[in-house]
């Protein structure tokens, strides 16, 4: 991300190599630089977000959900809620789309080093949290285990359903996820993404837990693993509000005293338990 | 299954840890192993509602059936869960269908026989209420949570 470090308020542009199809409302973009610049080999956190320039639209982020070993691209996954998504996941392959960043800081996968990863996530949270599990489980040894708990509003809104089932073939790694409604036909579990941590053992002394997902999912999640023992500083979470320059500078996404672009999105629940218990904020 | 299992079964179990061994003694009485082949219904709605379930294996799914729509799954109970309430409560019959998702062990305690003995030994019926009134409040929070539709909007 070379030109990014140069100028971060200049879009490179960059175009769709790849599209497909999570949910109805869901897509998955694989984009590469088409300017012959560097294509951000290891060149992001998991965590951090890009802006995407959608021409004609506007501006947005999207975290990067892709891995961060893989070359030449970089990966999204984006449901359409408003005008700047819904022309990002009608893209085809070979259309333009400009590109910051990447921004933001990361999870904390070094510190995770050594310890249990407990993943939670809630719709297309999982998005920016997957950079995390193809991280861990492409350094293995360097974790304990690795648990992923996933909650959905359905079936039919479940992103990566593939995946999940192969993560969980993975050695010391244990996938839970659960739907709010399921039809007589789904197999799987019914309930809040809550209920699952009855069915774990968690170590809370070597555990760190990262949490993306509707603001509301995460603190409840949060307030339960803080019962179950885990310390605030263990806990991370992305807050994903909206902003605009990505780079601290413009006051759109200020919370508290913090800008979410550059000193998030990804936060300790530690510094920000207070505010995040604060409904309006 | 001997009875020195599922007395070990039942003892351990976070619900029913604390109990005095001579009530436990009395639910192991009261207990057998069933199972159920996925597909199986363990009750239907308006069902006279006689015994509860601990799981031990597979997973229930509760279902309701809303009036002009397909039946939902409002929620699946699991290893380790205690399925079923009514058999405690007037008009002891069940509220909505209990289905098995896949094959299910379980055990299933007699709540007809256990209502007699709780009323006549009111400490043994004020233990038992102590903890399913436990397990209601959880599924009421869950509930409530589902009402708050966590992954509507971003
Ligand atoms: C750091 C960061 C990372 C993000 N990563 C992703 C991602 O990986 N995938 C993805 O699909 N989206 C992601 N988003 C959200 C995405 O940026 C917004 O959905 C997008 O900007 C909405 O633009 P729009 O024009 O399509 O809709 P708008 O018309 O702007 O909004 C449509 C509706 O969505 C709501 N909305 C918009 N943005 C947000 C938000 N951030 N949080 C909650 N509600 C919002 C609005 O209030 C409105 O109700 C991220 C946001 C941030 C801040």
């Amino acid at each position: 991300m070379a030109n990014a470090e140069i100028d971060p308020m200049m879009p490179r542009p960059w175009v769709v190599r790849r599209i497909s199809k999570e949910t109805p409302d869901t897509f998955t973009l694989a984009l590469e630089p088409s300017d012959g610049g560097p294509s951000g080999r290891g060149g992001f956190q998991p965590g951090q977000f890009s802006m995407l320039w959608v021409f004609g639209v506007g501006e947005l982020p999207i975290s990067i959900s892709g891995d961060p070993a893989e070359e030449g691209s970089l990966t999204y996954t984006v449901r359409s809620v408003g005008p700047a998504t819904q022309a990002l996941v009608s893209h085809g392959a070979g259309q333009s789309v400009g590109v910051r960043g990447p921004f933001g800081t990361g999870w904390p996968v070094a510190g995770a080093e050594g310890k249990d990863v407990v993943v939670v996530a809630g719709g297309i949270g999982l998005a920016p949290l997957r950079p995390v599990i193809y991280h861990v489980l492409r350094h293995r040894d360097r974790f304990g285990r690795l648990v992923i708990l996933y909650g959905a509003r359905s079936p039919r809104d479940m992103i990566y359903r593939k995946e999940l089932a192969a993560w969980a073939r993975h050695k010391d790694t244990q996938v839970l996820s659960t739907v709010d409604y399921g039809g007589v036909a789904w197999r799987g579990r019914v309930g809040v993404v809550t209920s699952l941590f009855k069915y774990l053992r968690l170590q809370p002394a070597r555990t760190t837990a990262m949490l993306c997902g509707p603001e509301i999912m995460m603190r409840l999640v949060a307030r339960e693993l803080a019962a179950r023992g885990l310390a605030a500083g263990d806990v991370y979470l992305s807050m994903e509000r909206n902003m605009k320059c990505a780079v601290g500078s413009c006051g759109h996404c200020q919370w508290g005293p913090h800008f979410i672009c550059k000193d998030g999105p990804v936060f300790s629940y530690a510094h920000i338990a207070a505010m995040l218990d604060r409904y309006e904020l | 299954m001997e009875t020195q299992t599922l007395e070990k079964i039942i003892a351990e179990h976070p619900y029913f840890a604390g109990l005095e061994p001579e009530y436990t003694s009395l639910l192991v009485g009261c207990a057998s192993n069933v199972r159920f082949d996925a597909g199986r219904y363990l009750w239907r709605e308006g069902e006279e509602a006689n015994q509860f379930y601990l799981i031990r294996e597979g997973r229930v799914a509760i279902e309701m059936m809303p009036p002009h729509r397909k039946a939902i799954v409002v929620e699946t109970v699991g290893e380790g869960e205690i399925l079923g309430w009514s058999w405690l409560l007037p008009p002891y019959t069940w509220r909505f269908h209990a289905r098995a998702v896949e094959m299910t062990r379980a055990l299933a305690l007699d709540g007809k026989c256990l209502r007699n003995k709780c009323e006549q030994n009111h400490d043994l019926g004020y233990e038992l209420l102590k903890r399913f009134a436990q397990i209601i409040n959880h599924r009421l929070d869950a509930t409530r949570m589902q009402l708050l539709d966590l992954y509507g909007k971003r």
